[in-house]
Formats: structure tokens, sequence, C-alpha cells
């Protein structure tokens, strides 16, 4: 694998592959502290990522490599008016595999047509986020043991939420995989979603505006933000972005094995007080993307 | 109406009706040096109602273009009086600096040297998407 701009470029045996690595580097960290020595990872944000960015950096450190790398564009040469493509041959040139985050969607593809060393995409505007998924996978394997015959509650922005349309193409090629898809009607999953992944691959799938109506059915409550820079419209934000907020009571009906996540940061939509009930996932979530994404470089260094 | 047969040269045929002069635009040609008729609205069995292109010359078309514009042209291609050649269209997989995507959120948008590139993405219903940001063609 030289690339990793979608997770459609992942076949189902490289993700369990990923997730085995993941799993031996949580038991045995040890075994892992300096296989990437004298190893540099560039992480090249273009539009700010606090979470991101740290987790690939501390993913690399774990793994004894380095970190070169800027945080915004304002601190590349892109200010100063440089192309995506001249800023990745430059720095490749300095760096054995790149991390990416461009406000721009497509531009991680750009990059890797023209870089010399992998890309990792971290995401591109609201068009794919990789290895959020690939967190999400390694999040579910671990607190449910299994990929298939699970019912998922995906909440909140399904229009614009990136991180759902990956999750769902990701999880589309397991076995018995059903789909409550909840949102206001503002912010339903679009069409192309359903006709090219859920009708594609024969996925049942149920579409309603309640939070509550299916709780009781669910394996996994998958909650999302409603994000501000995907609107255009400061109104159209305002009046959507309170919509579903998760709380105690409305958890009466779940499951006891019920595995809520969220891609994080939250704002509203998961009320602090389900933090301490043991369903609440989220956090471990952060962790177990720090895991996956050392078992994502590993592999695209090609380290054993 | 009679328009002379061509010695040596393409006959765009079964061209939907009024799509002959948007082919004629795109592939622009009216600058070639030879004679070009554009007949439109012309009677069909087959289609009702066709337009057909005639050019006085063998020259290299761009089938990726046609067969966006029209998948359902034949081509004739003409030496001494007799047809040689006859072949259909079909939609191509790509197709480069013809369609700009209309996302404001796509690379495109600002990197200069970069080809606004589609892919057919469902030849069923005609689908093609942006190649880079996968945003889907507007009619």
């Amino acid at each position: 694998m030289k690339n990793l701009i979608d997770i459609k470029d992942l076949s189902t045996q490289e993700i369990q592959e990923l997730i085995e690595v993941a799993k031996d580097i949580m038991q045995h960290p040890q075994n892992y502290v300096e296989k990437c020595k004298h190893k540099k990872l560039a992480t090249l944000f273009f539009e700010p990522s606090t979470r991101t960015r740290l987790s690939f950096e501390a993913a690399m450190m774990e793994l004894g490599g380095n970190v070169i790398g800027f945080s915004s564009a304002s601190s590349s040469s892109t200010a100063k008016g440089e192309s995506v493509s001249d800023t990745i041959r430059t720095i490749g040139c300095y760096s054995d595999i790149i991390a990416m985050r461009h406000p721009k969607e497509g531009a991680p593809l750009v990059a890797s047509i023209k870089s010399t060393v992998p890309i990792i995409n971290a995401g591109d505007g609201g068009h794919n986020h990789p290895t959020q998924t690939l967190t999400d996978l390694l999040t579910i394997s671990c607190e449910k043991q299994r990929l298939n015959n699970l019912t998922i509650g995906l909440c909140g922005d399904l229009k614009f939420g990136r991180t759902v349309h990956s999750l769902i193409t990701a999880m589309s090629r397991y076995e018995n995989i059903k789909f409550i898809l909840i949102s206001p009607e503002e912010l339903k999953i679009p069409e192309y979603v359903k006709k090219e992944i859920l009708e594609k691959h024969q996925i049942q799938y149920i579409e309603t505006t309640s939070l509550e109506e299916h709780m009781k059915d669910l394996d996994i409550l998958y909650m999302t933000r409603v994000q501000k820079e995907r609107f255009f419209n400061e109104e159209d934000y305002v009046r959507l972005k309170d919509y579903y907020i998760l709380n105690n009571s409305k958890l009466t009906t779940a499951k006891q094995d019920l595995c809520i996540m969220h891609p994080l940061p939250r704002v509203n939509e998961i009320s602090t007080e389900v933090d301490d009930d043991p369903r609440a996932k989220y956090f471990n979530q952060v962790r177990y993307g720090k895991y996956i994404r050392m078992a994502l470089i590993l592999k695209m260094l090609e380290i054993k | 109406m009679n328009i002379d047969s061509i010695k040596n040269g393409i006959v765009l045929d079964h061209i939907q009706a009024k799509k002959g002069m948007e082919i004629y635009n795109t592939l622009n040609l009216g600058e070639l040096d030879c004679s070009v008729a554009i007949i439109t609205n012309a009677r069909s069995k087959k289609m009702g109602r066709k337009d057909i292109i005639k050019i006085d010359k063998n020259i290299d078309l761009d089938l990726d273009i046609l067969g966006y514009i029209d998948p359902n042209i034949t081509i004739n291609i003409i030496k001494n009086d007799i047809r040689t050649q006859k072949y259909h269209l079909k939609l191509p997989q790509e197709i480069v600096g013809i369609i700009k995507c209309k996302n404001p959120r796509c690379i495109t948008s600002i990197e200069p040297e970069l080809k606004q590139t589609f892919i057919l993405t469902n030849e069923k219903e005609k689908t093609y998407r942006c190649k880079y940001c996968e945003t889907l063609k507007e009619d």
C-alpha cells in the first residue's frame, strides 16, 4: 500500500491485519518502541486539527520516530501562494511518510500523485477521513469483539458528516449490518450514499428523526457533531446544532452492552452526565485512534 | 434539401436532434480548412429527428468528447466514395478538461495546473464524478 486516501483503498483483509497489529501494540507496547527509529513523519495540517495531528504525532513518537510539520496553512508556504503539488514534492525530501489535512476536497489525492513518499489523508474538507474510520473499526472490534451482526445507529449530521459516510462504506462490507439513520430532515443521508452504498450492497436501513424510537435495538450508537464549518449559512447551523442531545434518560431503554461512540470533539450532542456511563466509549475511541495510526504507519513504511 | 456526398471524410450520423451545433463548437470544427456540413432535424426512421455532420476530410476526432456529448452517434469513415469503417461510440471512462467541478471546496478550484477530470462511476445511469472530490457532475 503506497497511500491511504480513501477507506476504500483498503481491502477487508488489510483492515483486519491493521486491527490485529493495533491490538498487539496495545498488549505489547514495549515491542514497538524502536520500530520507527530514524524515520520521520511530516504532519502537514493546512487546516487546524489538534486531535488528529497529536494522535499522529503521538503514534510516531511511541514507535521511536521523529515528527516535523506545521499546524496551519498560515505557517506554511501556502501562505506565499505555493501549490499543494510543490509543497508535497518539497516535504518528501525531508520525510519518510506524510500525514496531511487540507480544507480542499481531493488535495491528498493530488499530493499522492506527486509524492515520492507515502501519503495518509488526515481529512480533506467534508470528503474523506480514513484514519477516523479505521479508529472506529478498531473501537467496534475491541468493544464488541466483532465487525458483523450489528445494528448501528448513526445520529446527527448525516449529510455533511464525512465520518458517517466513510463508516457506512466500511461497514457495508461486513455481514448482517443494519443501520438506523437518525437525523433532522435537512441533514439526512445523501441520496448517493443510499443508492451507491446501502442499496447496492443490500444493507438494511431505517431513516428516522427520533433518537429514542430505535434505541432498544442498537448495538452501537454513533453520535456526530453538527459542524459549523460545513455550513454556508449561519442561520441553518444555529437552528440545527442542538437538535439531538443524548442524556441518561434517553438511554433508559438501551441495551446494557450498547457502545456509544463519537468522533469528537463534541459540543452539546452528548451530555457530560453520560461520560460516567460504562457504555460511553468515546474517550477509549481516542486512544484506539493512536494505536491504529501506529499500525498504519508501520504498514505504510513496510516495517514488520 | 441536398447536401453533396463526400469523397473522403467523416460522417457523424444519428446525432440527437439539436446537438449538432454543440458538437461542432466543442470539436472546433469551424477551424478546419475543409467543408463541414451540419444537417439539423433530418428525418430518421430510428430516431424521428436527428442531426448529421459531414466533414470533407479525414481528421482525428476526440471520441471521448463525442461519446460524452452523445454516446449514440454513429461514425462513418468514407474513403474514395466508399464507407470503409462504421463504429459506435460509448461513454468514456474518463473526461479530461471538458467539465468544470462546481464544488467550491474542490482542490481543482485552487490548484492552477490541475486538469479537471471526471470519472464514469455508474454506466447505467451515466453518472460522472469529479476524480478529486467525487462531486456529481451537474447536468
